[in-house]
């Protein structure tokens, strides 16, 4: 059994004051190995982030199965209870986006050390795991205690991605983390992504620029346009 | 195009990962006003540390709600328990009023929109506090100020302003204030009805990361109602859509809002400017 199995995964918008079914993609196949980096690749507007926030079940799938072997059972992301979602974003699925959600007058280190906070460690256990992360990312030390609020664009990503990678995850769906970011940060970010998969975690990742880690790639989910194409064509392939 | 229908939309399995019996469960809630059915068929469940957020516009029965898990009102019908030693058992809309106080005052706080609701506002701000711990019984000066200390500093109200009255403090330190005397005696359950609404962006953040870290550090059982739906994305990990008294959508928080399943919610969400 695999970490992720996925089968007939499909999904469309009902807009109601359209009266429409907006699809997106359908029957998507495809499963992922601990330690295995997928990436989500096809032209735009074929519902690549869209296949990762169904994962992550930002959005809720229309049809099919994800099966994830969790550390407490078997559980199809498709149908599981919120609660249980809830759970395992905590603990063993992260999502990383570009993008920041800083709070006003609440500090990087803070924001970067909350997702442990979270999972239940101490705030004197947090920290320096925090400090870590964020020189790991090149945030300039005299920022550490100041407020993303104010940050340029590229220092909140750097916040962005400590946050996002602190906590161990299995799974990490990845939606255009580098998308922005400068050379050296772009190298950080990589050279942190190789270190998690020899640590066994599954990674599945939408990228505007592959090249940079097409050595960590172990294979492809091809999405082709849902609209222009009949349903049979739709199909995935993995490349091993 | 082929037309693919939403059929897992309501398919949501039980939970199964998470085991734990839930903190608070209501179900088949009902409360009417004269004709007027505020509430129907309301039922809902929040787990330790997790926080529900409730939306609607007004007149949705949402504030009504609240005020029921606050044993504040009686139901037409319902079932309502909380996971507390002693109590599972029982059904709290059938104990007698004075049962029902005890359970409010040690179990549950509420922290209302209106600062008024919830203080005098002539007393000191510690006065406020200290009472929750007069009502059980203690009558030590000494004690009592020290445990209305603890829970301002826990509030992250500024000490040096304990002994004032909440007349003469701004909007968000009425609202510590408040927020101070609801978990001066520990509650399992913390209900927010607008805690921030009406207060400065900059202040309503404030308040919010007090809540988000109260409610990690003690581990509450949070029901938050809100029409701000930036209130509900920050504090809330799921979301119970009411409209005219009845759930139309629960789902996880960044779920309900950029994918809402139900045709009102998708006009609330895209309500917002």
């Amino acid at each position: 059994m695999p970490l992720l199995q996925v089968t007939g995964f499909t999904k469309s918008f009902h807009v109601d004051h359209l009266q429409r079914e907006i699809a997106v993609f359908a029957d998507i196949e495809f499963t992922l190995e601990p330690g295995q980096f997928l990436l989500v690749s096809g032209p735009n507007g074929t519902g690549k982030s869209t296949l990762l926030r169904c994962l992550y079940r930002t959005y809720r799938p229309s049809a099919g199965s994800a099966l994830y072997e969790s550390r407490h059972g078997t559980i199809d992301l498709a149908r599981a209870a919120d609660v249980d979602i809830a759970l395992l974003r905590r603990k063993e699925i992260g999502f990383v986006t570009q993008f920041l959600r800083p709070r006003p007058r609440v500090s990087a280190l803070e924001l970067v050390a909350e997702p442990l906070l979270g999972a239940g460690n101490s705030l004197a256990d947090a920290e320096p795991q925090a400090r870590d992360m964020l020189a790991t990312f090149g945030l300039k030390p005299e920022l550490w205690s100041a407020y993303p609020t104010m940050f340029s664009g590229g220092e909140q990503q750097r916040v962005n991605l400590a946050r996002a990678l602190i906590y161990p995850r299995r799974v990490l769906l990845l939606d255009e983390p580098t998308a922005s970011l400068d050379v050296k940060a772009r190298a950080s970010l990589t050279g942190r992504l190789a270190e998690l998969k020899q640590q066994g975690v599954a990674m599945i990742g939408v990228f505007h620029y592959p090249q940079e880690i097409q050595h960590l790639l172990d294979g492809e989910i091809y999405l082709k346009n849902a609209t222009a194409l009949p349903e049979s064509e739709m199909v995935e392939h993995v490349v091993e | 195009m082929p037309v693919i229908l939403n059929h897992l939309s309501n398919l949501i399995d039980a939970p199964r990962l998470v085991t734990q019996t839930p903190l608070l469960r209501a179900s088949g809630l009902k409360k009417q006003y004269g004709r007027i059915t505020a509430v129907d068929d309301v039922s809902l469940e929040v787990y330790s540390g997790e926080v529900l957020g409730i939306v609607g516009e007004s007149g949705s029965g949402k504030s009504t709600v609240l005020r029921l898990l606050n044993l504040e009102e009686n139901v037409e019908a319902g079932d309502y328990r909380l996971n507390i030693s002693g109590l599972e058992a029982i059904n709290l809309f059938t104990l007698a009023r004075f049962q029902r106080r005890e359970v409010q005052t040690h179990h549950i706080g509420i922290v209302y929109q209106n600062p008024h609701l919830g203080l005098r506002m002539r007393y000191t701000s510690s006065g406020n506090v200290a009472e929750r711990l007069l009502i059980t019984g203690e009558r030590r000066f000494a004690t009592l100020r020290e445990a209305a200390r603890v829970s301002l500093a826990a509030s992250e109200f500024p000490l040096n302003r304990m002994d004032d009255p909440p007349r003469v403090l701004s909007g968000g330190m009425q609202q510590r204030v408040q927020l101070a005397k609801a978990i001066a005696l520990e509650p399992k359950v913390l209900l927010l009805d607008e805690p921030t609404t009406g207060l400065d962006v900059s202040v309503q953040a404030l308040v919010l990361d007090t809540l988000k870290r109260l409610q990690r550090e003690r581990h509450l059982a949070i029901v938050i109602v809100s029409h701000d739906l930036g209130v509900i994305r920050t504090l809330a990990d799921r979301v119970m859509v009411m409209r005219h008294g009845r759930v139309v959508e629960t789902g996880l928080t960044d779920q309900v809002l950029e994918d809402p399943q139900d045709a009102y919610t998708q006009q609330l969400v895209h309500a917002k400017l």
